[in-house]
């Protein structure tokens, strides 16, 4: 039991819901592939590794930042007339469709769900995510306030503020940030699902083209197609699932949806994501988690651009605020660093089909905890807690949710 | 008695030079340059520019109409005086008027603004003349031709320039036109036109006002008069017998002719330099001819700061390229934008018609806080629907951060944008124009500028940016 608000107690989630089955498609540009198979793929690998029957499943949730409706899963999947909803917080689409399950199992409402998370990018013949339709996106769309922005623009207003405040030249900005994106890709390169399988070098993230300044073409995550998927139910039934334990419980959510007024408050900053750290705040509080330096054994956030995972180091609480460059620099957050951050590639690397991050974050911490990981160099030892950060919006104006999950009564 | 009571300018921060002209056809160096007009500038954004700087000092409320006059306007069935009247934000009763399709529009405008303070109507008459004529690529117009424009405030208090009489001559001379399909402007063959159109016309005009009053070239400190080109400036002085010291430089070197805002313009400089009792002679040309006698009053000495022609001429940055040129001004095809484009919507423009034209944020009533866009429940103290609407428009800007879009959909990349807190608090989030992106820096000192930001459904889009400040306070 924990206090989250003023006078509301709420009752901690930790170990009562078990992810039993999850499934993750190879991501990448998937000209062969379309929504429905990639939701199909993901599923069935799922049901597969829970080793349950497709029709036990009670209800869905789908989370797709583009697709409408619960039939985005119904129908790929033929499902018998179950509740299917699906669900949005744009990037941070994923870790509802998680949420809204583990709560729905919590509530006794259903034994055997199913969450889905994907989107399909690369039918539209350009890069990137275009212009904002009238429905918006993230922001309240406008004809001329705002109009014809980007995603790279407007988290390159957070790393050219956090370069003035913490006294990084541009020249020392850009480097910072490109070691991130190189380690990034190590691990991608390692990662058979991951989208950009290749090594980079700090020279070749410096000298790239540049999207938004400061952010160039490797601070930027790939525009990729993708799905993953879990299987989720009640703890206490997950042994007559999975009797050998290759199973791992929810410790905790956090989701913080900020009132987006950065862009109107001049207290805001551009050099913390308020959100994460409030969502931090939650989710450590509910897993009870008192240092996450200690308690966390991997993270992977969301780092749709390079400055946003630099920022995750200092606001989750692995390094003081304006200092995650020291520990950059000295290796801190690699593969086998002393806090592994974005083991499986990250955006970066792995990619990003919107819908499908915030699961395919917690599928990573899956992996590596049940020691699944498909090559012996990406295994981390003794993972217990990892904990997966995802996030839709933009800096100032952001929805943060944050899952953390790991071995049951750990 | 009716006059001038305030003047404003505005002359756009590019300069194209006449050797770069030379250069992208192969004709040998000339000297000289012309102003240009940014890619988001157009008669509308320009008017309000010179309208705003006009009103330094002045309470907008005073003004009872605004009469805009260009050439170009952007809208072909659209009234452009309305636009400008929002950006400026004069009261919704003012009267507005657009005067188009002629080079003598400004003039007449001014002439017309004078009868109806004369006539009691109004009080105080907003005067805006503005062009951006697009030459032909190549042509004899092209290193001519530069945009610009300027405005009046005509009444009957506080005038520091009395308009003793005005005198108008119409022919129906086809001299310079453009039809429904016409692109740029055309024109016969220079030696008829310039005879029987220019020098015909601006002659009466001019001889038939001074003989009515009794008045010869030499009773006038400045003579400030349209010509086509700087060679028949120059050639009407002689048949003027005018002196030297009494020509009003016509900049065909610096700014071009700018259209209905060249005459416009040009009286603005003389009036920067004008002193009490002066007496001024100011004639345009174009359909005809019209020709007014201006009399300096004490009241020139204070006028107080104003960008006029002068800051404005000293602000500038070279075009460094005729391709940039051709962005600017669209004068190529160009390769099919696969991303889906800009779009608009009638509704949104009109229900945050303050927000948009007018740059209005608002401030809290209950904790004194500025927000823009506005909020109905405030950021700060989350009170509900207690709020003023309060003018952004003139505030100036500190840049807090900033990022520079390589890949937006933008004519002049990079897109720079800005969030930029106001002096007097509030925070923007707008795009940074008239700048140099290897300048661009945190804590750069911003003002705001009415531009057109994209065209989407068809329609003009019109909203403010912020640049860097152009003349220091």
């Amino acid at each position: 039991m924990h206090i989250l608000y003023k006078e509301v107690t709420v009752e901690s989630i930790k170990d009562k819901v078990a992810i039993i089955g999850m499934g993750c498609t190879k991501f990448g540009e998937l000209w062969d592939k379309d929504a429905y198979d990639l939701v199909i793929d993901a599923a069935y690998e799922a049901y597969e590794d829970a080793g349950i029957d497709p029709k036990d499943i009670q209800a869905a949730w789908v989370g797709t930042a583009m697709g409408q409706t619960g039939t985005q899963l119904s129908a790929p999947l033929k499902t018998d007339y179950i509740p299917v909803t699906r669900v949005e917080n744009v990037c941070a689409t994923g870790m509802e469709s998680l949420r809204a399950a583990t709560y729905a199992l919590i509530a006794k409402a259903y034994d055997l769900v199913l969450a889905v998370g994907y989107e399909k990018l690369k039918d539209t013949g350009y890069g990137g995510l275009g212009l904002a339709t009238q429905a918006g996106g993230s922001e309240k769309w406008h004809p001329v306030i705002g109009s014809g922005d980007s995603a790279p623009g407007r988290y390159a207003l957070a790393a050219t503020r956090y370069f003035y405040q913490f006294g990084l030249s541009r020249e020392e900005g850009k480097r910072i940030l490109a070691k991130i994106s190189v380690k990034s890709h190590y691990n991608g390169a390692r990662n058979p699902r991951a989208h950009l399988r290749m090594e980079v070098t700090e020279e070749q993230v410096i000298n790239a083209p540049i999207i938004a300044w400061p952010l160039g073409l490797f601070d930027a995550c790939g525009v990729t197609d993708g799905a993953a998927a879990a299987i989720l139910c009640r703890a206490e039934d997950a042994k007559s699932y999975k009797p050998k334990g290759d199973y791992i419980t929810i410790k905790s959510f956090g989701l913080c949806t900020g009132p987006g007024m950065g862009k109107v408050r001049t207290d805001y900053d551009y050099v913390h994501w308020e959100e994460t750290q409030r969502a931090a705040r939650q989710a450590y509080a509910d897993a009870g988690i008192k240092d996450p330096k200690q308690d966390i054994d991997m993270c992977e956030v969301h780092d749709c651009f390079s400055i946003a995972e630099l920022m995750c180091y200092e606001d989750l609480g692995f390094c003081e605020k304006g200092k995650a460059r020291y520990d950059i620099e000295a290796g801190t957050f690699t593969l086998h660093g002393k806090h592994p951050f974005n083991v499986g590639g990250g955006l970066k690397s792995f990619g990003h089909p919107v819908g499908a991050s915030g699961i395919r974050e917690v599928f990573e911490g899956y992996v590596e905890i049940l020691g699944r990981a498909e090559l012996p160099e990406r295994q981390l030892k003794n993972v217990e807690i990892a904990l997966a950060h995802n996030q839709g919006g933009n800096p100032g104006r952001f929805i943060c949710s944050i899952c953390i999950v790991g071995i049951p009564g750990k | 008695m009716i006059g001038i009571s305030s003047y404003g300018a505005y002359i756009p921060i590019y300069r194209l030079s006449h050797s770069e002209l030379g250069r992208a056809w192969g004709v040998g160096v000339r000297r000289g340059e012309k102003a240009v007009a940014n890619y988001d500038e157009d008669s509308i954004t320009m008017s309000v520019e010179a309208a705003i700087d006009c009103l330094r000092g002045i309470d907008r409320n005073i003004v009872d109409g605004l009469y805009f006059a260009s050439t170009t306007p952007p809208y072909r069935e659209k009234q452009c005086a309305s636009i400008v009247a929002a950006a400026v934000d004069l009261r919704p009763t003012v009267f507005t008027l657009d005067l188009v399709d002629s080079l003598r529009a400004g003039t007449s405008a001014v002439k017309v603004a004078c009868d109806a303070v004369k006539s009691g109507s109004m009080k105080r008459v907003m005067v805006t003349a503005a062009d951006c004529r697009l030459a032909a690529p190549n042509s004899e117009f092209e290193p001519v031709f530069g945009d610009a424009a300027a405005a009046f405030l005509v009444s009957d208090t506080d005038v520091i320039a009395v308009i003793e009489d005005s005198h108008s001559v119409t022919s129906e001379f086809i001299d310079i036109w453009r039809t429904e399909q016409d692109k740029y402007p055309r024109t016969w063959e220079d030696r008829f036109i310039l005879e029987h159109g220019y020098f015909d016309n601006i002659f009466l005009v001019i001889s038939e006002l001074l003989k009515k009053h009794n008045l010869t070239a030499k009773d006038f400190s400045k003579a400030v008069y349209y010509a086509p080109d700087a060679r028949s400036h120059r050639r009407l002085a002689t048949r003027l017998g005018l002196e030297a010291s009494q020509i009003q430089n016509p900049m065909f070197d610096s700014v071009g002719n700018a259209g209905t805002a060249f005459a416009p313009l040009m009286l603005v400089a003389a009036l920067e330099q004008a002193k009490p009792g002066d007496r001024i002679l100011w004639a345009n040309y174009g359909d005809g001819a019209d020709a007014f006698i201006l009399r300096v009053t004490e009241g020139i000495e204070k006028i107080g700061n104003r960008r006029g022609v002068r800051h404005h001429l000293a602000s500038k940055m070279p075009l460094p390229n005729y391709e940039k040129y051709i962005r600017f001004r669209d004068l190529m095809e160009w390769e099919p934008e696969r991303r889906p484009g800009y779009i608009s919507s009638l509704p949104v423009l009109w229900r945050d018609r303050t927000q948009v034209l007018a740059l209005h944020g608002c401030r809290c009533r209950n904790c004194g806080k500025i927000q823009f866009p506005i909020q109905r429940v405030c950021a700060w103290c989350r009170a509900k629907d207690n709020y003023e609407e309060v003018r952004l428009s003139d505030k100036k800007a500190t840049v807090f951060t900033f990022s520079m879009d390589e890949r937006a959909i933008e004519v002049d990349l990079p897109r720079v944008w800005t969030i930029s807190d106001f002096d007097d608090g509030g925070r923007i989030y707008c795009v940074m124009t008239d700048r140099d992106p290897s300048k661009v820096e945190i804590g750069m000192r911003v003002e705001m500028t009415f531009r057109r930001i994209h065209d989407g459904s068809g329609v003009h889009n019109y909203f403010w940016k912020c640049r860097p400040i152009r003349v220091a306070e």
